[in-house]
């Protein structure tokens, strides 16, 4: 088990090499350190000894894949490339061009407040988006099969933004039954600050899981080992709770365990629209003020995280169905 | 870079070229899937059911809107008293660099009818008092009457825009993105997704390699990433949004080429020694063009409503482009208004749910017409 885990891990690198490789491309080549400059001085009338002043402070005066003037291990070590791409992999962030903050003391800090809304959200949704699915797959080919369908894909076409902005809208403003945003971490206050986001975040993902799930269940109900359990003279209940949710449990799994490292990269548009100052926000604010360095950190940590649940995918997939072995 | 991205982009003719290309394409696609008797069967199954009949049709009428608001034209200008306006120095008529499209003189009557700023649907007059002269002197505040009163069926905005009209508009920006898209993915994805499946070995890890890099990147942070270095716009948004799509098509098809590889008529082909690249263009690429078809259909949706989001984010299309994300941006600051200005995002919402609804509904019975083991989310 621990080879395995070991070999997966191994196999992962090269993928995050690449991953590395293209964010170097696209923000020192596409956007090269002088038009960071620029951006970061005003565009306008900016002199030479400017550019390259702020080009030394920050360390991209140096070349960028290779340099000519050091001899042999400083001619790699001493370049934009090692010293600012390398490190990602140690998770050394380095520091905001626009406020010499410590990106990764940043992400450490808000990553618990983004957890506070994407968690509840994940596991509710999973729940309630289990149940109904499994529901809607025992009256299948009725209609209330049918309009439970239309209903997932009117929930699915109503983007967002409508959601959140609606919700805060009636629930906050008009009705007053929740703060309209912000965040207070104290146990006995932090309920009142998260019920709203993760009621809309509840609402807005629910129609498409319910529908991929219902598919999932509707795949297994069709097999050869339900028909058995049916001849067995076993009830529709049975059938369904106890010998197609278990099969159901793989490609279910898939969807989930991929979908947990996520959470830490917290809900963009909610944590923006109620004040919550998780990686999302932190994200939100980056692009506004357009700190090249945080974007990159945060597609970085992305992809780190993606990986990390296609790991645990494979993982899980061992635990769960007894037919996969280690290889 | 960017600016000469923008700068071709905002060449009205080069975008109207490849709108026209893109519809060019469809038609003949169409035509040749009609030759065909399996897609024949399938499409008439999706037409049996009258819900998918109905998204279609509407769908027809957003691309027809979306068309008539593509052929452009820059008319001449007129001075106040009728007579067309000439210039100074060469003697010939001033044309208006804005230009206008079909749509727009279509809509002529509620385009031109500017109120000075909020009237709610239907309203004969303006949503705020305002200090007016009053018939036996001195000044009262009131309710002034509309220019235009009754013609706004769905109110007008800030600045006196006709609602109605920015929602009709909209639906350019919303296809291109939603299409354009799409035209871009198709042909990257089926060339490298049925190479890899068909040669295998070195190729096939290779363009695996490439597409588990980008595709693990979450699609939002790459978009983020893109978009902050080439700054917001419509092309910039299509191209990225392609290359974040373009990587779950390549690996199902990819899959299934594997699949058909080792079908009896390819191995039959084979063995009859048909050319390689014959037996891609003839046998594999029309028996994956059902999946190409759902992951287009599906596909444009989950589009149309990025862009409000990616709008909002800023980094979507750019502030002055009449678009859907920019219509509930503003909707944003008129909820916070007392009284509630609420028509606005009222149309944003029917318009996108008119759009995507039927676009998912077409969607699904096209995937349980041709593929139904296929999943999709």
């Amino acid at each position: 088990m621990l080879a395995y885990i070991v070999r997966r891990i191994l196999y992962a690198l090269p993928i995050l090499f690449g991953v590395n490789v293209l964010l170097f491309v696209l923000f020192f080549y596409v956007n090269s350190p002088d038009s960071m400059a620029q951006t970061y001085l005003g565009d306008k009338r900016v002199a030479h000894e400017q550019i390259e002043n702020w080009k030394r402070e920050h360390g991209y005066h140096l070349p960028r894949l290779f340099n000519t003037r050091e001899s042999f291990p400083a001619c790699f070590t001493q370049t934009i490339f090692w010293q600012k791409s390398i490190p990602l992999f140690a998770f050394r962030f380095g520091k905001s061009d626009l406020d010499d903050t410590h990106i990764g003391a940043a992400i450490r800090a808000r990553f618990p407040f983004s957890l506070c809304v994407t968690v509840p959200v994940f596991l509710a949704g999973l729940l309630v988006s289990l149940f109904f699915a499994m529901v809607v797959a025992f009256y299948r080919a009725t209609y209330l099969d049918t309009w439970a369908l239309v209903i997932c894909v009117l929930l699915m076409s109503v983007s967002t933004m409508i959601y959140i902005i609606v919700g805060q809208f009636l629930v906050a403003i008009r009705w007053r039954l929740t703060p309209v945003s912000g965040f207070d971490a104290h146990p006995v206050h932090i309920w009142k600050f998260l019920v709203l986001p993760v009621g809309i975040g509840l609402i807005s993902g629910i129609g498409g899981s319910v529908r991929y799930y219902r598919t999932i269940f509707l795949e297994e109900i069709n097999r050869d080992y339900v028909r058995t359990a049916r001849a067995k003279g076993l009830g529709e209940g049975a059938v369904l709770f106890k010998h197609a949710l278990k099969n159901a449990m793989i490609p279910i799994l898939t969807n989930v365990v991929v979908s947990i490292p996520f959470l830490i990269i917290g809900s963009l548009l909610l944590e923006n629209f109620f004040g919550i100052p998780g990686l999302g926000s932190y994200l939100i604010e980056a692009i506004a003020k357009q700190d090249f360095m945080v974007v990159r950190a945060m597609v970085f940590l992305g992809s780190v995280m993606y990986i990390v649940g296609l790991i645990g995918v494979d993982i899980s997939y061992t635990i769960v169905d007894p037919r996969v072995r280690f290889q | 870079m960017s600016e000469t991205f923008t700068g071709l982009w905002h060449n009205w003719y080069v975008q109207d070229l490849l709108v026209l290309a893109l519809s060019a394409l469809l038609v003949r696609v169409a035509a040749g899937l009609r030759r065909r008797e399996y897609w024949r069967l399938a499409f008439r199954q999706v037409f049996r059911r009258p819900l998918a009949r109905v998204a279609f049709w509407v769908l027809c009428g957003y691309t027809v809107l979306a068309l008539l608001d593509s052929v452009g034209f820059h008319p001449r200008m007129r001075n106040e008293d009728g007579t067309v306006r000439l210039d100074r120095a060469t003697g010939r008529a001033v044309l208006d660099p804005d230009g206008l499209s079909l749509l727009d003189v279509v809509l002529t009557p509620i385009r031109t009818a500017r109120e000075k700023t909020y009237s709610a649907p239907l309203a004969a007059r303006l949503f705020s008092k305002e200090a007016m002269a009053a018939p036996g002197g001195g000044t009262v505040r009131d309710y002034p009457p509309l220019r235009y009163p009754r013609r706004h069926l769905l109110g007008t905005d800030r600045v006196g825009n006709d609602v109605l009209y920015l929602a009709l508009k909209s639906i350019r920006t919303g296809m291109i993105i939603g299409a354009l898209t799409t035209l871009l993915v198709i042909p990257f994805a089926l060339l490298f997704g049925v190479v890899a499946g068909y040669f295998g070995r070195w190729v096939d890890d290779v363009i695996q390699y490439l597409y588990t890099v980008l595709g693990s990147i979450p699609p939002i942070l790459l978009i983020a990433a893109f978009m902050v270095i080439f700054r917001q716009g419509l092309f910039q948004l299509c191209l990225i949004m392609g290359v974040t799509s373009w990587t779950g098509l390549c690996r199902v098809l990819r899959g299934e080429t594997f699949k058909l590889r080792e079908s009896e008529y390819v191995q039959a082909a084979e063995a009859m020694g048909v050319a390689k690249l014959r037996i891609l263009t003839r046998h594999i690429v029309p028996n994956v063009m059902h999946i190409v078809l759902i992951t287009s259909v599906l596909g444009f949706s989950g589009r149309v409503l990025a862009e409000a989001v990616l709008t909002y984010l800023g980094i979507g299309v750019a502030a002055e482009t009449i678009s859907w994300g920019a219509m509930i941006n503003d909707a944003l600051r008129e909820l916070a208004r007392s009284p509630v200005v609420w028509w606005k995002l009222a149309a944003a919402l029917v318009f996108t749910v008119g759009l995507v609804l039927p676009a998912n509904l077409f969607g699904d019975t096209l995937r349980d017409a041709l593929d139904p083991r296929l999943r999709t989310q």
